[in-house]
């Protein structure tokens, strides 16, 4: 295809958030232009980044030839046959020498459905590794694995976004999003107006200013605050009976632990007062329609699977979940951070979200694949723990990289670069040399969103068309390109691994039935000719799901689940040594480790670097002023961030964002420890201490 | 590894926690032999929530702190409604009043407190027992009572101003009871509270219904109709609750012949004069102090489980700082740390703001700008700020009066376009500042839609549309700017 054959004016979505507003892309021979369109989930709103979207196509850094390491030289660039040769060979003799265990695979929530589906196929059959995750695995993990037990399956938002406009009142937890996806804000107007936005946070985000009550917990408390909330519940006489007696279990045992946070408890252990506490709860309760919402703030933590099933017992208890018009959803966060978790490019799961150790879904999808069931590989490490065993013997010895950019977004992310740097092979598919592609020894250029077909499931379950507006520069390819040219050298018939989007959209749904995200009978065709088409949907005549659980939920008996869950403290606490709670977060001119957005003028200029958000009088204290260059310490290591005085902090809490490269990584900081569950890494609290930054360069890795 | 028998005296709140940490450490009960012994009939239940019962939040079911089988589950011998009635220290055996002999390698007192009732002619029956109508609000039997007698309009006395009084007589008048609380002190809760804070807290019970009698005590008590006062005055009373204080219960670390003062003595390892007898809870004494609150019994079961397990031979328990809050429907009390602090003690930094026709009255001790006591009575978000510094030791706000008032101060809601300044973000989602408006006015966007096409404000969340309204309507009616 060639460009006089494309539409001047494309109807697509925006390349960031889970939100995927609709976009017009508009491409005239002086330049490409992005707007928004008329959607539902962002009305006709789009924040800066999306308007800003269209220079990152022409950005002076794009890759347009693959590029190649040999021994210890400069990254080189390379035909696309002499890479993908390069990397087949390397990979064979890796496998040869040490198994198909030594073999990693890391993919990410930003990838297409069908990117995502064949990232998790190749892992399994044509490298034979169980290690095949997702940077998911650092978002949505918490919360999938808390939904999957209450309500058996995990849609982030098991209603369409727009329900929410109907909302008295909505108790948000750990969501920033008027900074993360803006145009969101418009759907809690009514809360809003009436007062009745609830949030969880322990700073004053942009969007606690929104919020008619907001609760500032001390970092890495909200478990005991969702029981002080669930206890007020209880003794305030709000707790929605019949539903908890006819379309709920096990209320009983979460109530045995809940009864230990009494509100004068809870409030020592948290922060927030009690009279807060009864009145969130008094205000959910009374609403006509209510909403309990989570997000990062409240998931990413070494406990975020209780914690997210405490606020999920919460949402129970007020008899929310699957009733018109009020229900429990976690917001999802990256662009397809939705289907990113569904077609099996995680460590646990196949397509169609199912186990990997579910033999009825092995059968089934072996069968799909023309494969013994045998030959698919079981239950793999998971995403911190494939980077953390990078280069070690008897660890991963090749990892291959899509669509994600560890060396900035992993906890811990200094000690992760040293393991990346043992790698024997490092492959890394981006449009850029991303702060993890520099270190690699094979890197990929790869299409961008306006520049492919594909689609995405975005964070109300609604699978969406994105089309392609233009022609990637020369050179480019897509990831499918990439997948199927490793597979096919590794032996793959190239059937097998097709690189037409249509088809492994086919294939993906064929592989999937049955499963709890039934895509089977969605098609592209059906996307084009403009269907609104939620998950589950299983055949061609199927009008799709945009409300469950309103019969009853996928479980046993058709009842939802309390999980008995108790508060415990973070696995580091705050002392003489560091006596500062740090939590991190997002910026709305950025995403996520601002690969794209780093490289727009317009964003860079609204936030050029690293910041450190503190309470005037602890930043005073530790001899800082406003626009000090401060270094923030933790166990792990230093970050070298400029003060911002922000009087709504609490005393014993500073914020940075996690956006920035190099010295400025705010996850040089952050702790390591994974979920027991989950395995998400505990990014929103841990332990560090405010000095100022004596050095010039500022920071260090270690 | 040998298996030590360690049996836990007392199925209370301190007793069963105790029980379920060990549980955590040793699931499998490889390092311990777990045996509870409850004098009472009836299951471990949660004290603290005895007040919400009788607030009418929760019923007696509610409370308990186990399920039933819970014991079978978790790998642990209990014995309910066995008292224990000797502890022989020669042999390591407990004694239980049905004869049955349990060795021991260790053994843990969690007996807790029994009431304290003041010889008041009437209070008692002939069997020493309260007289009907007269009730402790001491446990789930007392609560039980107390419920059957509540009727609304009924006349009710509570014997005793303290905080458990003060708790029942609130729960008493949320069910339509008449109460008057006598009180024998000029001031209510005066070992937490300032004679200030004390007057400001009896107005807003009063104001609640509650009725009180200062200065006096109960001289006779005749059931089910009325108490007479020393000064000679009659009060009706239907019920008479009696919260006049608790005595450790230490009569069998007493009797085998442990070192007791007003508590069992125990060291930071809960250790007793004996070292294979340790005690927590309210029947201990550490470091001087018999602690009737339940957080503190929670972290030295949590040591003592490190201990008895071996999970952490060095855990030791120090102290918990003591916060004291009022469960009162309606009325938000926090009492810690040291607060009989006068506005001129040398070394100490007192801030006091008073408000008793608000029913607010706040008072803070600092010492080398760290909290170490406040009575912190309407005052809601100052008390959740002021307990964690407390707990922490973390510096105080250099701004006290803001931290005392909260929320009170509210942050300014109106604004005036005129007066923002230039470089004011009015538009987050696109970072469109006020002067970027004011100057695509000036390059011929004059009404707001051609300001948001030239600069996209409002186009993210919307949020600032009212602003960008604001503004606009400003640009076109402010005077042209001297020449």
């Amino acid at each position: 295809m060639n460009s006089a054959g494309l539409a001047a004016a494309t109807a697509t979505h925006c390349p960031y958030c889970a939100l995927q507003c609709g976009m017009t892309v508009e491409v005239t021979p002086e330049k490409v232009r992005t707007r928004p369109r008329e959607f539902p989930a962002n009305g006709r709103g789009m924040c800066q980044k999306g308007w800003t979207s269209a220079a990152v196509l022409g950005t002076p850094g794009r890759l347009t030839a693959p590029l190649v390491r040999a021994g210890s030289a400069d990254l080189r660039p390379a035909s696309w046959d002499d890479a993908l040769d390069h990397v087949a060979r390397r990979l064979t003799e890796i496998i040869a020498e040490h198994g198909p265990g030594a073999v990693g695979v890391l993919g990410g929530g930003g990838l297409t459905n069908e990117k995502a589906y064949l990232v998790g196929k190749l892992a399994r059959v044509a490298l034979r590794t169980p290690h095949v995750d997702y940077n998911g695995r650092f978002c949505m993990s918490s919360a999938a694995a808390a939904t999957i037990h209450a309500f058996g399956a995990d849609r982030g938002l098991p209603f369409p976004v727009t329900d929410l406009a109907e909302a008295d009142a909505v108790l948000l937890v750990g969501a920033n999003v008027a900074e993360t996806m803006p145009p969101f804000v418009q759907h809690l107007r009514r809360a809003i107006n009436a007062d009745g936005l609830v949030v969880v946070d322990p700073r004053r985000s942009a969007t606690a200013r929104l919020a008619g009550l907001h609760l500032r917990p001390q970092p890495g408390t909200d478990l005991a605050l969702a029981l002080g909330l669930l206890h007020v519940a209880v003794t305030d006489g709000h707790v929605d009976e019949a539903y908890v007696r006819d379309r709920t279990t096990g209320f009983d045992a979460a109530w045995r632990l809940a009864a230990r946070w009494w509100p004068e408890r809870t409030e020592r252990a948290t922060g927030v007062s009690v009279a807060d506490q009864r009145l969130a709860v008094r205000l959910l309760a009374q609403a006509d329609n209510a909403y309990v919402l989570t997000a990062r703030g409240t998931e990413q933590h070494a406990n975020g699977t209780a914690m997210v099933s405490a606020w999920v017992n919460l949402a129970l208890a007020l008899g929310l979940p699957g009733v018109a018009g009020s229900g429990y959803g976690t917001i999802t966060g990256q662009g397809n951070g939705q289907g990113g978790r569904e077609h099996g490019q995680k460590a646990d799961q196949l397509p169609g979200y199912r186990k990997v150790d579910d033999p009825v879904a092995r059968r089934h999808v072996a069968e799909v694949w023309g494969v013994p069931e045998a030959g698919i590989p079981g239950r793999g490490k998971s995403a911190y723990e494939i980077l953390d065993a990078a280069g070690r013997p008897g660890g991963i010895r090749a990892l291959l990289v899509f669509g994600t950019n560890p060396v900035v977004s992993a906890p811990d992310a200094g000690r992760i670069a040293e393991r990346l740097r043992e790698l024997d092979l490092l492959v890394v598919s981006d449009f850029v040399l991303s702060e993890t592609a520099e270190i690699a020894h094979a890197v990929f250029p790869v299409t961008q969103w306006a520049e492919e077909d594909g689609t995405l499931t975005n964070l109300e379950g609604r699978v969406l068309l994105r089309r392609r507006a233009l022609d990637p520069p020369d050179g480019v390819r897509s990831d499918l390109d990439v997948i199927s040219g490793i597979a096919v050298r590794l032996g793959q018939p190239a059937e097998r691994f097709p690189t037409a989007p249509e088809e492994v959209f086919a294939e993906l749904g064929r592989a999937g039935a049955g499963g709890p995200a039934d895509y089977s009978g969605m098609s592209h065709e059906r996307l084009r000719a403009g269907e609104s088409l939620y998950w589950p949907c299983p055949s061609p005549d199927h009008p799709g799901t945009p409300r469950m659980f309103l019969d009853g939920f996928p479980l046993p008996g058709g009842r939802a689940r309390f999980a008995a869950v108790d508060h415990a403290p973070p696995p580091e606490t705050t002392g003489d040594r560091f006596p500062l709670w740090a939590t991190t977060g997002r910026l709305l001119p950025h995403y996520q480790t601002g690969t794209q957005t780093r490289r727009v003028g317009e964003l860079t200029e609204a936030a050029p670097e690293v910041y450190v958000e503190v309470h005037p009088d602890t930043a005073t204290r530790a001899g800082l002023a406003e626009g000090d260059r401060a270094k923030v310490t933790s166990a792990r290591g230093s970050t070298s961030a400029r003060v911002r005085f922000e009087p709504g902090m609490r005393l014993d809490t500073v914020f940075l964002p996690f956006h920035f490269p190099d010295a400025q990584r705010a996850n040089l900081l952050t702790n390591p420890a994974l979920d027991p569950i989950s395995r998400i890494p505990g990014f929103k609290a841990c332990a560090v201490r405010l000095e100022p930054d004596l050095s010039t360069e500022g920071g260090s890795g270690r | 590894m040998t298996v030590r028998k360690v049996v836990i005296i007392g199925y209370g709140m301190a007793g069963a926690r105790l029980a379920e940490e060990i549980r955590t450490r040793d699931p499998e009960g490889a390092r311990v032999a777990l045996t509870v012994v409850g004098a009472e009939a009836h299951p471990a239940y949660n004290r603290v929530l005895l007040s919400s019962v009788l607030a009418g939040g929760l019923d007696i079911r509610s409370v308990l702190l186990h399920e039933p089988g819970w014991a079978e589950r978790a790998g642990v011998d209990l014995r309910v409604g066995v008292p224990a009635t000797r502890v022989d220290r020669v042999a390591r055996v407990v004694e239980l009043a049905d004869g049955t002999r349990l060795p021991y390698d260790a053994v843990v007192l969690a007996t807790g407190s029994n009431p304290w009732l003041p010889p008041v002619e009437g209070l008692l029956d002939e069997s020493g027992r309260p007289a009907d109508g007269v009730v402790a609000f001491r446990d789930l039997d007392d609560c039980a009572r107390i419920l059957e007698a509540a009727r609304p309009g009924a006349p009710a006395v509570v014997l005793g101003g303290g905080l458990l009084g003060l708790e029942a007589a609130r729960g008493l008048v949320a069910r339509g009871s008449m109460v008057t609380v006598v009180h024998p002190l000029g001031h209510l809760m005066e070992r937490q509270l300032d004679p200030g804070a004390g007057r400001v807290l009896a107005d807003a019970l009063n104001r609640t219904g509650v009725e009180f009698r200062f200065g006096r005590f109960a001289r006779r008590c005749v059931p089910g109709s009325e108490v007479e006062l020393d000064d000679g005055t009659l009060v009706p009373a239907e019920l008479v609750v009696v919260s006049t204080g608790v005595r450790p219960a230490a009569d069998l670390a007493r009797d085998c012949g442990l070192h007791v003062e007003q508590g069992v003595v125990v060291d930071d390892a809960l250790r007793t004069s004996d070292p294979r007898i340790h005690a927590l809870g309210d029947c201990a004494q550490h470091r001087g102090v018999v602690n009737g609150l339940v957080q503190p019994a929670w972290e030295q079961a949590t040591v003592l489980a490190d201990l008895l397990t071996g999970a952490n031979p060095g855990a030791r328990y120090r102290g918990t700082p003591v916060v004291t809050k009022l469960k009162a429907r309606g009325i938000d009390l926090a009492s810690l740390g040291e607060v009989h602090v006068e506005l001129d003690e040398p070394g100490a930094e007192v801030v006091r703001v008073e408000d008793p026709t608000r029913g607010r009255y706040a008072k803070v001790v600092l010492r080398d700008n760290v909290i170490v006591g406040a009575i912190l009575l309407g005052t809601p978000d100052a008390a959740a700020t002021v307990v964690q510094l407390f707990d922490r030791g973390l510096p105080a706000p250099d701004d006290r009066v803001a931290l005392l008032l909260g929320r009170s101060l509210a942050e300014a809601t109106t604004v005036n376009p005129a007066d923002l300044p230039a470089s004011t973000l009015v538009c987050r989602c696109n970072t469109v500042r006020k002067e970027q408006l004011v100057t695509a006015w000036n390059g011929g966007a004059r009404a707001v839609d051609t300001l948001v096409a030239e600069t996209r404000a409002t186009t993210g969340c919307g949020t600032c549309h009212d602003l960008v309204s604001a503004i606009a309507g400003w640009l076109a009616t402010r005077k042209p700017a001297p020449a």
